[in-house]
């Protein structure tokens, strides 16, 4: 277990590697000048050229990969260009928001969409059934900004409980954590909802139908234990790779809701770089996200072994 | 905020509410127009630093709400009678943020790096010949020709010569500074910033302000508040929510669809806080096909009707816009209407017509537009609307703003990745006067992009400086507007008010050409 632990964690290494090579390759690539926003109208070619140096931006290829990666070698993710603060200053200021909002939509959608959709499987055909399969199609259909829209009209103008945006440090109290948490939160976990409700509804109905589910039923078990201990510890693997693989839509959600509740997290840190072509800024976010999503891969491979005695590594 | 209590309302000591209202009633929540990323408002000229600039630090002179220069960290000053030399004696008592006293030093430091970048720094600088500290209150600017404009560049609101200590002002003009250390009524608090998300300020106790009323940037610099608290708020639809349940105090470009919204709130109100408008700019590509022709330009021009740009940038509301049909600012000592008749026709009959006989061939036409500037966006989208019915064969691309500010440098032809037509918009502020009038500068390779080439023009934007009385400023000006309008560096589309919304408990806001935040507080 531990050396394949082990192997993983060298994997990432290439992963990032080649991560770090096409963001900076894209980015060298792509058109926008930053020393020509920072100069503004008024700037002359000449004071273009000027800024454009003092940034280094003038050097070729090579030499500012070289100088990027050594950089990262020794745990620098360099200077943002235009706040001149380092990268990783940026970063840690934008975390806990967005982590705050990932870790509050995923525990809200994992306990909304796995008894949704083990309850559809077991009302299977009924209007439950249809109820729960109509609002995973609406929560795929509706996109965030819509639905996030909707809920600060309803709920912060109209009722006037909850702020209509901006968040608040976990520091500063719990209660006034989550009232900035609750509606983005809703917001981002209708896709998410959807889409495991419907895979915990289509596992189940798989394993609902096997010849172990009988055998309880037929020693009398109770319908929930049935339901939620015996079907549904089978089931789990597939609903568990939803939630990692959903990870990704989490993170691209996070832009959109961020920008609607406006909350300070990286996803907005990463738009507002790429509009100013910040480079080193997006490469340290598109570095830390791809980071994440390897890691989080890698607990997903690690879950299976609690659900499936059967998965050794 | 009035929220009804759903969470913490209910949990929370009614001790920790009353300190949580007490520190609101002195702070004043912002959302600022844009976000600030850098605080060097000299290395860069985004209006947001600038504004940041009025916070932090202090000028020498300013301009009132009239367009007089004023002194303001000066005492005064006084012109030899050849008038090649310049004596400025500053204020007593004046400090920085770090309690080092402002000595000649310092601004004779600032002076020269704000005359390495802002236009009309670089004009005045090339009039003086020597900055000189005669001790630690006077200095003196010795010229090598009258200049009779200098007090008012040093304090312009478009660019004004921010004074920073001289440790940071020797800093080179193209590298940022990275210490946000000024003598201004307020004091930044660089722990607190979180670029793209807020900036935080506290007032400083030792600002000495002046005893007049404030008029405009001149005045005294009262600061009423003991916190400045911008809040990004990128999405117009939140920041028009936020205003309404009473969450920000203070919204500095209000979107100009959601204004029928904030009327009807019980917590905001609307005002025109800034003094001039925003003028919109169609600029042509002079250096290539087939806008290096004038009559394709004046075909254009022909073309155009100022109210229907007007309408898709600031809505139906005519109290929202105006129509200037010259190149200098509508209401402005330079104001004028002269040889502008083209800007008259306002017909696609006639502009169809014109250009049959203009030689125009067809050929390909790029308008390059910024998709993450609405305004911006909308005069983009109304010039090809245009182009296509006058019968161009016209492209639209549309990139960010970024794209296009590196594209716009290019010089190169269409097929090379060069473009033909693009927008922008500029404060009338920025328009007032003929030196500094970016969009009318006409030296060819050295003009702003787009590159006119007139001589005429030239000759009279720099006699400009020479003019010592308003009414050969003005006669100056009429000239210009003329030539303006025969060979069309570019076209004018009129200008929008920029309006502000603000909570009702909100006191103290008055007009002013740059947002500044002095004199304002809030009401229990």
């Amino acid at each position: 277990m531990w050396a394949y632990i082990l192997r993983r964690v060298l994997a990432t290494i290439p992963v990032m590697a080649v991560v770090a090579l096409f963001v900076f390759s894209l980015l060298y690539l792509a058109p926008g000048d930053p020393a020509a926003v920072i100069a503004g109208d008024q700037a002359t070619p000449d004071d273009v050229e000027r800024i454009r140096a003092s940034l280094g931006l003038d050097r070729p290829y090579l030499v500012r990969f070289g100088a990027w990666v050594g950089d990262i070698m020794s745990g620098d993710l360099g200077t943002s260009i235009f706040t001149n603060l380092p990268v990783s200053t940026m970063i840690a200021q934008r975390v806990e928001p967005t982590l705050s909002l990932c870790l509050l939509t995923l525990v809200l959608a994992v306990s909304i969409a796995v008894p949704m959709g083990v309850v559809a499987a077991w009302k299977q055909g009924t209007l439950v059934d249809r109820a729960v399969m109509g609002f995973a199609v609406l929560g795929f259909s509706v996109p965030v900004f819509v639905v996030g829209y909707l809920l600060a009209y309803v709920f912060a103008l109209e009722l006037d409980w909850l702020p209509v945006q901006g968040y608040t440090p976990f520091r500063e109290g719990f209660f006034p954590w989550l009232e900035n948490l609750i509606l983005p939160s809703i917001a981002l976990g209708g896709v998410y909802i959807a889409l495991i409700a419907r895979i915990t509804r289509a596992t189940m109905l798989e394993v609902l139908g096997q010849d172990y589910i009988r055998t309880a039923r037929a020693k009398g078990a109770n319908q929930a234990g049935i339901l939620f201990v015996h079907a549904l510890k089978n089931a789990a693997v597939p609903i568990v790779t939803v939630i990692g693989i959903g990870l990704a839509l989490l993170i691209g959600g996070a832009v959109v809701t961020e920008s609607v509740f406006a909350i300070p997290g990286l996803g907005r840190l990463t738009v507002d770089a790429i509009l100013r072509r910040d480079y080193p800024v997006i490469q340290g976010v598109v570095l830390l996200f791809s980071f994440v999503y390897v890691l989080v891969n890698l607990l997903i491979d690690l879950l299976y072994t609690l659900f499936d005695p059967r998965i050794r590594y | 905020m009035r929220r009804r209590p759903l969470l913490l309302g209910a949990l929370a000591a009614p001790l920790a509410i009353h300190d949580a209202r007490a520190q609101a009633a002195r702070t004043l929540r912002v959302i600022p127009q844009a976000n600030l990323t850098s605080l060097d408002p000299i290395w860069t000229t985004a209006v947001v630093t600038r504004n940041h600039g009025f916070l932090v630090y202090d000028t020498l002179t300013s301009e009132d709400a009239e367009g007089r220069v004023k002194p303001q960290m000066l005492e005064g000053w006084t012109v030899s009678d050849d008038r090649l030399s310049w004596r400025f004696t500053l204020r007593e008592g004046l400090r920085f943020h770090d309690n080092a006293p402002v000595r000649s030093a310092d601004c004779i430091a600032s002076i020269k790096r704000w005359a390495q970048r802002e236009t009309f720094g670089q004009i005045a600088g090339g009039a003086v010949e020597e900055w000189r500290a005669l001790d630690d209150r006077r200095f003196e600017a010795k010229l090598r020709r009258p200049f009779p404009l200098l007090a008012l560049a040093l304090g312009r609101g478009q660019g004004p010569a921010f004074i920073l200590p001289e440790r940071l002002a020797m800093t080179d003009a193209a590298t940022q500074v990275r210490e946000a250390t000024g003598s201004g009524p307020f004091r930044f608090l660089a722990d607190q910033w979180s670029p793209g998300a807020r900036a935080v300020w506290a007032k400083f106790d030792g600002y000495v302000p002046r005893q007049e009323a404030p008029d405009g940037l001149a005045g005294g610099k009262v600061a009423r508040v003991d916190r400045v608290e911008w809040n990004v708020i990128s999405d117009s639809a939140t920041a028009a929510g936020a205003m309404s349940n009473g969450e920000q105090d203070y919204w500095e470009y209000a979107a100009h669809d959601l204004i029928p919204l904030l009327r009807r709130s019980r917590e905001a109100v609307v005002e025109q806080r800034l003094i001039h408008g925003t003028y919109g700019c169609l600029r042509f590509n002079h250096l290539h096909a087939p806008f290096n022709n004038p009559r394709v330009r004046q075909a254009v021009a022909m073309a155009v009707d100022q109210r229907d740009y007007l309408r898709a940038v600031a809505g139906e509301d005519p109290r929202g816009w105006g129509v200037m049909e010259g190149v200098f600012p509508a209401g402005g000592p330079l104001a004028t209407d002269a040889g502008a008749d083209i800007l008259k026709t306002r017909s696609v009959d006639r502009a169809r017509a014109a250009l049959r006989e203009s030689g125009y061939n067809g050929e390909r036409v790029v308008l390059i537009t910024p998709s993450d500037y609405p305004q911006i966006n909308a005069l983009s989208l109304v010039t090809h609307d245009l182009l296509r019915r006058m019968g161009m064969n016209v492209e639209l691309v549309a990139s960010d703003w970024g794209t296009l500010v590196q594209r716009r440098a290019s010089r190169e032809p269409v097929e090379r990745g060069g473009w033909s037509i693009f927008h922008t918009t500029g404060s009338g502020d920025a328009l007032a006067l003929p030196p500094v009038h970016l969009f009318l500068r006409a030296n060819g390779a050295n003009a702003w992009f787009g590159w006119p080439d007139d001589p005429l023009i030239e000759r009279d934007r720099l006699a400009f400086l020479d003019a010592e009385t308003e009414a050969e400023q003005q006669a100056i000006a009429r000239r210009l507007n003329e030539q303006a309008m025969r060979t069309l560096p570019y076209v004018p589309l009129g200008y929008y008010w920029q309006p502000t919304a603000l909570n009702r408990r909100v006191t103290g806001a008055f007009k002013v050409p740059a947002t500044v935040f002095w004199n304002i507080g809030k009401s229990a």
